[in-house]
């Protein structure tokens, strides 16, 4: 493979990097003037649909066959929303791009409303980043002067807003349904699906959803063809007809307990250990790993054996993990106690299930007060077959919840446990050496909150 | 209800700049939400009220709304200062719990209270998207980065603590 060269981040540590003055100095907005000139809107679909680019937002899902999946002809208005929600614990990657390159984002916005004839676009933005908001407005508003926003792009004929809504703290907003009803004002309960946003979203109008690196790789596909974007990553898998590839470059987040904790552009397809290797300078203090959470909290653990898993759409699933995810890694070292680890996902999915659905909101609670009574030293062996049994029974891919959040809450606790079943008894026998085997029904514990 | 109003007329025109970005006026409800927040630091029924007003809603939409987020207190405004510390995993993996403790015990408070001079609040936050600088904290619109004990310190002197 050439060399790679970084693109999502080539320009972030210019002075200056987020105006559009220095985003210009760089041939920023050029695609976009090529584009409004040279392409129909269906080209440009065809052209992202080329490029074998799928979404960065979790999902994965091909980014130019869900825009097809809009309605032909359709009289409008048609709505796009820039998920920008970013709260999957260990994710910041959607944060350094609209800080530091915000305009990258834009163009590929404003590029992805055209080929959809998306009239309105929301950027979905969470409370928690103050800064992004300050410079996406900003940018915004130099798009507006420069002609690049608002009617008749360009002499194009094509006319586009973008707002920014921010949202108020909740993990749930960045499901894309949540996404929806949040943006309508209401409380981010997710929709039971069909209809598909594309087809009936926002306002009930058709609606794509798109998380904000996403846009910037458009952006770039734009700029650079579907060729060069095919060059980068892991081709699909000729055997496997529903394997659709990992292309593209990838911002892959590293965080925990590494040595230069950070957001690292590399090609789809790096393995975990690479990563941590060069460029999270390594395992901290001189330690070695014991796992790594692969894509965001949600897509379970890696044991240290695991680390040399390809990140990329395909390969997670085969050691067991729910997918790529975010494609944030989080380091855990020996010295760490996987029921600490475990308590701390269980606390976050407890306090972020919307109570929509009973076996959410019942099992990411009580898979919660268990850990609280395990890490207590109260715990008892059959204890963790409940919390498999929890584990196995909610999420979307069971099929008893309306949307991927109890998934995400379930992947930890299964990974957790079925990897690391071990460590897992010796602390329970270890710290309730008189009650372990108990296996009667406990007394309640304290009741929680949902919010 | 009290007959005072409490959204001023410099909020009202803040919030009905909103209008034009929506079809629907309901959509203005968070962004009301927030203007009214960011003024009072918190958000009381009666506001709730004024603001269903506004937007041609019945009160329990606003206030239905408004609940499902933990994020707008109700009862009594919050500190002058807000500190989000994160609790999620990359900042507990390097100490966050522990400079979350550390700060109560200096500032005689739990998690979720206010200081009794009213300076400051101190709360757990899920995952700032600061992992990079963890553990953090969130206060305003600062992010205070690789938090230590004595970092702490110096923020809570700032905060009037
Ligand atoms: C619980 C939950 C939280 C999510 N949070 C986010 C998020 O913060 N940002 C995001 O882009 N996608 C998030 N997603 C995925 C979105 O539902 C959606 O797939 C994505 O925004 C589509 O954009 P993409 O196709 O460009 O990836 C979340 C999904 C679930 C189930
Ligand atoms: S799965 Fe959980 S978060 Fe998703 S809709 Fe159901 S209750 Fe809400
Ligand atoms: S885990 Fe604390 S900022 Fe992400």
């Amino acid at each position: 493979m050439p060399e790679f060269q970084p693109v999502l981040l080539a320009n972030i540590d210019k002075p200056d990097s987020h105006t559009r003055k220095v985003y210009e100095a760089s041939g920023g907005y050029s695609a976009l003037k090529q584009i409004l000139k040279e392409k129909t809107p269906t080209e440009v679909i065809d052209l992202v649909k080329a490029s074998g680019l799928r979404g960065r937002g979790g999902a994965g899902f091909p980014c130019g066959l869900k825009w097809s999946f809009l309605p032909k002809n359709h009289p409008g208005p048609i709505y796009m929303c820039v998920n920008a929600d970013e709260s999957e614990p260990a994710t910041f990657n959607n944060r350094i791009l609209m800080e530091q390159d915000p305009h990258q984002v834009i163009e590929g916005s404003i590029i992805s409303c055209y080929a959809t004839q998306a009239s309105t676009a929301y950027i979905y933005l969470r409370i928690e980043y103050p800064t992004c908001y300050r410079r996406l407005e900003a940018a915004i508003a130099e798009c507006y002067a420069a002609g690049y926003l608002g009617k008749n792009i360009l002499g194009s004929g094509f006319s586009l807003d973008i707002y920014v809504h921010r949202g108020a703290a909740a993990y749930i907003c960045g499901e894309e349904t949540g996404l929806i009803e949040s943006l309508e004002g209401k409380r981010a309960w997710p929709r039971i699906k069909p209809p598909f946003p594309a087809v009936e979203g926002v306002f009930r109008k058709p609606t794509v959803v798109n998380n904000i690196e996403t846009m910037a790789c458009v952006t770039h596909i734009a700029a650079r063809g579907a060729e060069w974007f095919k060059s980068i990553g892991v081709p699909a898998d000729p055997n496997n007809p529903r394997d659709a590839g990992s292309y593209g470059p990838k911002l892959y987040c590293i965080s925990g307990h590494v040595n230069k904790p950070g957001c690292y552009e590399a090609p789809l397809g790096i393995t975990c250990r690479q990563l941590i290797d060069e460029f999270g300078g390594g395992v901290w203090k001189g330690r070695k790993a014991k796992a790594a959470v692969p894509g965001g909290i949600s897509m379970g653990l890696l044991t240290e054996a695991e680390l040399d898993t390809p990140l990329d759409f395909s390969s997670l699933g085969k050691v067991g993990c729910l997918g790529l995810g975010t494609a944030a890694v989080t380091v855990i070292d020996e010295t760490t106690s996987m029921i600490d680890f475990l308590h701390n996902t269980c606390r976050f999915f407890a306090h972020e299930s919307c109570g929509q659905c009973t076996p959410c909101r019942e099992g990411t609670h009580w898979s919660l007060s268990m850990m609280e009574r395990i890490k207590a030293g109260k715990g008892r062996l059959k204890d963790l077959d409940l919390l498999l049994e929890i584990g196995d029974t909610i999420g979307i891919i069971p099929g008893t919840t309306i949307c991927g959040l109890s998934d995400g809450a379930a992947w930890p606790i299964k990974n957790a446990i079925r990897k690391f079943r071990q460590e897992f008894e010796d602390y329970i026998k270890e710290t309730n050496p008189t009650g372990y085997t108990v296996t009667e029904a406990v007394p309640a514990l304290v009741p929680l909150t949902v919010h | 209800m009290s007959s005072q109003r409490i959204l001023t007329d410099e909020m009202i025109a803040e919030i009905k700049a909103f209008f034009p970005r929506y079809p629907t006026r309901q959509a203005v409800t968070l962004p009301a939400l927030h203007i009214v927040n960011e003024r009072l630091r918190h958000v009381p029924l009666q506001a709730v009220v004024e603001i269903a007003e506004l937007l041609e809603l019945a009160p329990a939409e606003v206030q239905d709304t408004l609940s499902f987020y933990g994020y707008f207190k109700q009862d009594k405004p919050h500190g002058e200062t807000r500190a989000w510390v994160c609790r999620s995993i990359a900042c507990a993996l390097r100490g966050g719990e522990e400079v979350m403790r550390h700060m109560c015990d200096r500032a005689g408070i739990h998690q979720g209270e206010t200081t009794a001079n009213g300076k400051l609040t101190i709360e757990a936050a899920e995952c700032l998207g600061g992992c990079d600088f963890a553990p953090c904290m969130l206060a305003g619109e600062t992010l205070h980065k690789d938090l230590t004990n004595e970092k702490a310190d110096e923020f809570l002197k700032k905060a009037g603590v």
